[in-house]
This record gives structure tokens, C-alpha cells and sequence, in this order.
């Protein structure tokens, strides 16, 4: 068998027999399954009760004594605080509130309760907003612009193409499910198939089988085979995870069925979510291989390795602001710098889309970078993976590339 | 036809000249001994030979070919720094690192087999190698380096940390290794061995080639003019000889130029003096290692 089969065939059988390969691959559908598992408790425990919630109020301005049933809460009017109070004490009633004599002017409501509470209950705002503004508007206007005025717009934006056409994307956050889960899964992957190399080579360094390995096959052999081994690893693991994932979206849907009905998939997203994770595993691959070369240990190799995979999450710390200024420069930058790329470009294209352009230097410069790094990563392991003991300085590194 | 022939290699790093200009040959059925001081270029002479790192001049060929991928697979290298795949065990590792050499999984299973068996390590095959001592780990290393049978078999420092059992163990599978034809080199230190071992030596210095020939016609070179005796008695003054250094248990007798050992022996029997050992003193390597790399040092 050739050589470099035999290598990419250990590999991958040591790798997928890893406990950390093992737990990685089961654990986000694990997470996921149990995240949806503690919603759906969660929901069912907080969900608001059936029965009549009594609520009271001090109406100090006058004129509020209409539409005091609000759902299933009945407001409970009360002639003075002391009463509300002692009712409230009681447990006849669960809150109470005071519509001040300055109410009009001002807008101040004052609400009183006996629970903790970081801000008051949706619904229970909800019901107050209502009580109030129902009682303002009755006899004014006609019942049509009371409701108008209690529920003014219902926002429908259309996203229009440069021809004038409807697009084909409509954007908002259900655009950004697919290709969020994929950036993530991407970036999870890349980060780990990264350490697995590390991990391999640094312990071959340190094992000292640095020379009896290449005294039976070529360096290209050797990178070929632990690349491509550790890279199918790696995708093998992004592979059960998207098997993974109709189930969990089926799952999740009988809970936040109306939301997952809106996801639209980017078109091509496949496409390049593949070339994306290739061109960004072989990138990463070849910078690790050289990292592993310089490094004495494992441990130093993945500290210094971390300066560039911290790129692959990078994207995700800046997502909110990507979010709130999607055109700025700065994202169109960094989705042409090859180590953030992979990533930020998956999730610009469910968030603005990105422009060909952008895409084609970002790939052109993801390639060349491939090609350089594997320059710089065989010298780098044919002058170093044979030196034990200490890392080389930048200056020593540079001077021995230099004389070859 | 030479296993190995190499031809005026250099290789030079960023501040010195690691191996300069060296040459030699090496023939089937030879043990053939490298040695030099520490630092000397041995290693990265070998590592040249193995083709993992690229002379900056000069040829190597081994079996009459530039080193390919598959004549790679003829070569057994057991270096300096052992290593072997801590968490895999015993019969894994050699598997593995044996298909590499081109061997397929039954015949590497059945050849570990009679090996680990020839050298006691059979019950040991379903271990991890970091469960192992480091001699046992040492042991399987030169398991991996000739399972496949090679037609040239280097070894670095091969009897480094080995307890006497294991030395002579090793010792034998050399010279067995000699005796069907194939070619073995010998890097170490250990100057008994190469004597004991070696038909043939090349020392370097600086990386370059000090001394090169026929062991014992390098030791014959080197002979000074004296002989060792072991006597019962006052020897008195014997004619042609110089000067009487007295070691334990025997005395070194120094001889003039026109003096033979033969003669010196005619002369001692004459006086009937009892004699238990005489012979003619040839240095031994370590003298003749000091002598050369203390020269090249000073």
C-alpha cells in the first residue's frame, strides 16, 4: 500500500480513537438534545397559569374603571393604597398598581408587589398597557383607531434585487440559523482538527519518532498522510454533527416550530461551506505542521499555535457588531485575512451576503497562503522536527530557512 | 558491489561545517565502525545515508542507486534518540512502523513474533510501550530496525543504557546480521565494541575523515615498538631494551629500533626466568581514538 495511505490510515484509526475525539464528536448533539430537553421544561414550568390572576389598582386621576379584564387577568379597583396594601398582604390579590392624579402629564404608573423580580412580567405589562390606553381612548375615537393606536404598524419589509425584482434572500435572523450553525461547526472543527495535528506531531517530536519515520518515508509523505488522515477525522466529526442536525431542528420545532418554518439557506452556502472548511483546514494543517516543528513540547506548540487559531473564533466575539454595522470595511478585511475568513465569510452570507468579488480574492488569498505555508512548513520540519530541547528564536528560524 | 557509497558529502548549517568532504564505502557481510568525539558528524553523516537530510554537495548511493522511496525499505536505521509510540502496544507499534518498510500486516505479524520471541519479549507483546523499561523499549526499537529484513542495518549508539545481557544479546544478532551478508554500521562511543565487533573503522573529527582503514591494520599502524610481559622474578637488564614501565600485573618493556620482540623473548627464556605472558603490545582503540582526536584537538 502506499506509503502515504498507510500513514493517512493510522492516522485517522488514532485519531477517531481518541476519548477527546470521542466526547467532542457526541457532545454538541448532546448539548443541543439537552438544551431542547431543559427549554421545553422550562417553558412548560413558566408557562402562564389558566386560571384568573387578580390584579388591583388605586385610580387617583379618575376615569379608569372600563376593560378591566385583560386575558386571563382581572384588574381589581381599590378606593385607597391602604387597602390595596392590606389586600395585597392577604394574597387576594397577586399586585397592585396606582394610576397617579398627575398620571396624564407625567405617565408614571407606580406598581407594587411582593416578589423579587429583575423587570415586571410581559404579560402583566401587557394587561396595565391595555387597561390604560383602552380607558383613554373609549368614546373618543372610533373603536378601529383605539385598536390602531394600541397596535400601530406591523412592519413588512420586501428586500429588493438591483434589477428591482424581489430577491431571492429576504434576510433577518432566520437567514443567519444555517449559516450560524455552520460558522460555528466550522470554526469547532478547524480549532480541533488544528490541535489534533499539533497534538500528533509534537508527540512524535517529543517521543523522538521523528527520524525513524523519515527513514522510511519523505516528508511529503509524512505531512500528505497525517494531513489528510487527521482532515477526514475532522470531517467525519462535522459530518455526524450535520447528520445530527435535522433531527434536533425536528426536534426543536415543536417548541419554536413557527421560527425554524422561516429558515432560508443561503444559496450556495453548501458549496462553499465545503470549500470554506478544506481550503481553512489546509491552512491551518500547514501552519500547525510548522508551529510543531519549532516547538520542544506539545504543550508550547498548542500556546503558540494559538495565535492564529484564535482567528478561526474570532468572528463570533464581533458578531454583534457585524450585526449592527453589516457593510463596514473592517468585516470586508478580515474575510479576505486567510485565518478568519473561513468563518466570518459563512456568516456574512447569511447576514448581507458577500460580494464576488470578495470571495474570489478571499479564496485566491486562502490558496496562496496554502501554498506558501507548506513551503515554509516541510523546511521548517526538515530543519527542526530533529532538534530537541529548545525552541528556536525568530532570528535563528529565519537565518537556517535562509541557508536552506 | 558496495551497500553504500558515499562521495565527498558536505553539509554545512548556519555557523559551521557539520561534515566536510567525507568519503567511504561499506561491503556486504562488514560490520563497519563510525566513531569521532561527540559532535564530531557521525549522526549527520547517518542521517545523510537515510536520506533525512539533504547533503549540500556530494552523492550517497546505496545499493548502487541514489535513495529512492522503495530503497528505503532496504535500509534499517536505529537512531541515536529512540522513540516508538508511547500509548500503542508492543505488536501495534511494530506493525505499524514495519508496513512502512514496505511489509504487509501477516508477514510483519509473524516475523514480530518469532523476533519478540528470540529475544524474550514475547510476553510482552500486548503491552503499551510506556509500560515498558527503557531496555525493553530499546529492544523493540531494534526489533523495528531489522524486521524487514534490510540489506543495510545502521545503528546509532546501539548499546546505550543496555545491561550486559542485553549488550551480548545484541552483540549476537550483529554478528548474525554479518553473517547473512548484510552490511552494518556502527556508531558509538563504545570503543570495546568496535573492536570487539568492527572489521572496518572510520573516524571523523570536525567532520571530516581521520582515520579509515582495516581495524587491525589500523591497530598494526599504531603499534609502538614494545612488548607486555608477566613474569615471576627480577627481568635485570635486558639488552635492546630502553625502558621498563611497570603497569598491574605486567611491564611494558619499550625497545630500541633495531630490536625485534622475538629477539627480546630468545634473550628472556635465556635467563630461565619463569614467563606467564608475553606478547607484542598493540594499542587499543581508545588509545588509538585519544591519541588521534587529542592531536586533531590541540
Amino acid at each position: 500500500m502506499n506509503k502515504t495511505l498507510l500513514i493517512f490510515r493510522h492516522e485517522f484509526r488514532h485519531t477517531i480513537r481518541r476519548t477527546g475525539f470521542i466526547v467532542l464528536t457526541i457532545l454538541p448533539p448532546l448539548l443541543a438534545l439537552l438544551g431542547i430537553g431543559v427549554f421545553h421544561i422550562v417553558s412548560g414550568i413558566t408557562r402562564p397559569p389558566a386560571e384568573v390572576t387578580e390584579i388591583g389598582y388605586v385610580d387617583e386621576a379618575g376615569g379608569f374603571d372600563q376593560f378591566t379584564t385583560q386575558g386571563n387577568i382581572t384588574l381589581v379597583r381599590f378606593d385607597t393604597p391602604e387597602t390595596a396594601t392590606q389586600a395585597l398582604i392577604k394574597k387576594d390579590i397577586k399586585e397592585y398598581f396606582i394610576i397617579p392624579s398627575d398620571f396624564i402629564s407625567t405617565g408614571i404608573i407606580r406598581r407594587y408587589t411582593t416578589q423579587r423580580e429583575l423587570r415586571p412580567p410581559a404579560a402583566t405589562t401587557a394587561a396595565i398597557e391595555d387597561f390604560i390606553s383602552s380607558n383613554l381612548l373609549a368614546g373618543k375615537v372610533p373603536e378601529v383607531t383605539a385598536a390602531r393606536v394600541k397596535a400601530p404598524l406591523n412592519l413588512v419589509t420586501t428586500t429588493l434585487a438591483a434589477t428591482g425584482a424581489v430577491a431571492p434572500e429576504q434576510g433577518g435572523y432566520a437567514n443567519l440559523v444555517i449559516p450560524g450553525i455552520f460558522g460555528a461547526l466550522l470554526a469547532v472543527s478547524l480549532m480541533f482538527s488544528s490541535i489534533y495535528l499539533l497534538q500528533g506531531l509534537g508527540a512524535e517530536k517529543e517521543n523522538r519518532l521523528m527520524e525513524i519515520l523519515l527513514s522510511s518515508v519523505s516528508t511529503r509523505q509524512l505531512i500528505g498522510g497525517k494531513v489528510l488522515g487527521i482532515g477526514a477525522a475532522g470531517l467525519a466529526q462535522v459530518a455526524v454533527w450535520v447528520a445530527a442536525t435535522p433531527f434536533l431542528l425536528n426536534l426543536a420545532s415543536s417548541s419554536i416550530g413557527g421560527f425554524i418554518s422561516t429558515i432560508q439557506i443561503p444559496p450556495n452556502l453548501l458549496a462553499l461551506a465545503v470549500v470554506y472548511f478544506v481550503l481553512g483546514y489546509l491552512l491551518f494543517a500547514v501552519f500547525s505542521i510548522g508551529v510543531a516543528a519549532i516547538s520542544s513540547s506539545v504543550r508550547e506548540a498548542q500556546t503558540l499555535a494559538s495565535i492564529f487559531t484564535t482567528w478561526v473564533i474570532a468572528p463570533f466575539w464581533f458578531l454583534s457588531a457585524i450585526m449592527e454595522f453589516p457593510y463596514s470595511p473592517a468585516w470586508v478585511v478580515l474575510s479576505i485575512f486567510p485565518f478568519s475568513a473561513p468563518v466570518l465569510v459563512i456568516l456574512r452570507l447569511g447576514l448581507t451576503g458577500v460580494p464576488g468579488w470578495q470571495l474570489a480574492t478571499s479564496i485566491a488569498v486562502l490558496v496562496l497562503c496554502i501554498f506558501g505555508g507548506l513551503v515554509l512548513a516541510s523546511k521548517l520540519l526538515r530543519t527542526y522536527m530533529l532538534m530537541y530541547g529548545k525552541r528556536p528564536n525568530l532570528g535563528e528560524i529565519i537565518r537556517n530557512l535562509r541557508s536552506g | 558491489m558496495p551497500v553504500v557509497e558515499v562521495n565527498h558529502i558536505v553539509k554545512s548549517y548556519a555557523d559551521k561545517i557539520a561534515v566536510n568532504d567525507l568519503s567511504f564505502s561499506i561491503a556486504p557481510n562488514e560490520i563497519f565502525g563510525l566513531i569521532g568525539p561527540n559532535g564530531a558528524g557521525k549522526t549527520t553523516t547517518l542521517r545523510m545515508m537515510m536520506d533525512i537530510i539533504k547533503p549540500d554537495s556530494g552523492t550517497v548511493t546505496i545499493l548502487g542507486e541514489k535513495l529512492t522511496e522503495a530503497s528505503k525499505n532496504k535500509l534499517g536505521y536505529l537512531p541515536e534518540e529512540r522513540g516508538l509510540y508511547r500509548n500503542l502496544t508492543v505488536i501495534d507499534s511494530i506493525i505499524y512502523l514495519a508496513s512502512l518498510k514496505g511489509m504487509d500486516r501477516h508477514s510483519a505479524e509473524e516475523k514480530a513474533d518469532e523476533l519478540l520471541n528470540h529475544t524474550g519479549m514475547l510476553p510482552h507483546k500486548g503491552k503499551k510501550i510506556e509500560e515498558l523499561s527503557k531496555g525493553m523499549g530499546q529492544i523493540i526499537q531494534l526489533i523495528v530496525t531489522i524486521i524487514h529484513d534490510p540489506e543495510l542495518v545502521v545503528l546509532d549508539e546501539p548499546f546505550a543504557g543496555l545491561d550486559p545481557v542485553n549488550t551480548e544479546l545484541l552483540k549476537m544478532i550483529f554478528v548474525d546480521l554479518r553473517n547473512r551478508d548484510k552490511a552494518v554500521i556502527l556508531s558509538t562511543h563504545q570503543m570495546n565494541q568496535v573492536e570487539e565487533l568492527c572489521d572496518r573503522i572510520l573516524m571523523i573529527d570536525n567532520g571530516r575523515s581521520v582515520l579509515q582503514g582495516n581495524l587491525t591494520e589500523i591497530k598494526s599502524r599504531y603499534r609502538s615498538n614494545s612488548v607486555i610481559i608477566d613474569s615471576e622474578g627480577d627481568l635485570g637488564q635486558i639488552p635492546g631494551v630502553t625502558e621498563k614501565r611497570a603497569h598491574k600485573g605486567y611491564v611494558e618493556l619499550i625497545l630500541d629500533g633495531n630490536t625485534t620482540p622475538k629477539q627480546v623473548l630468545e634473550r628472556l627464556v635465556g635467563t630461565g626466568i619463569v614467563i606467564n605472558r608475553f606478547e607484542a603490545a598493540t594499542p587499543s582503540l581508545n588509545e588509538i581514538f585519544l591519541k588521534v582526536a587529542g592531536k586533531n584537538h590541540e
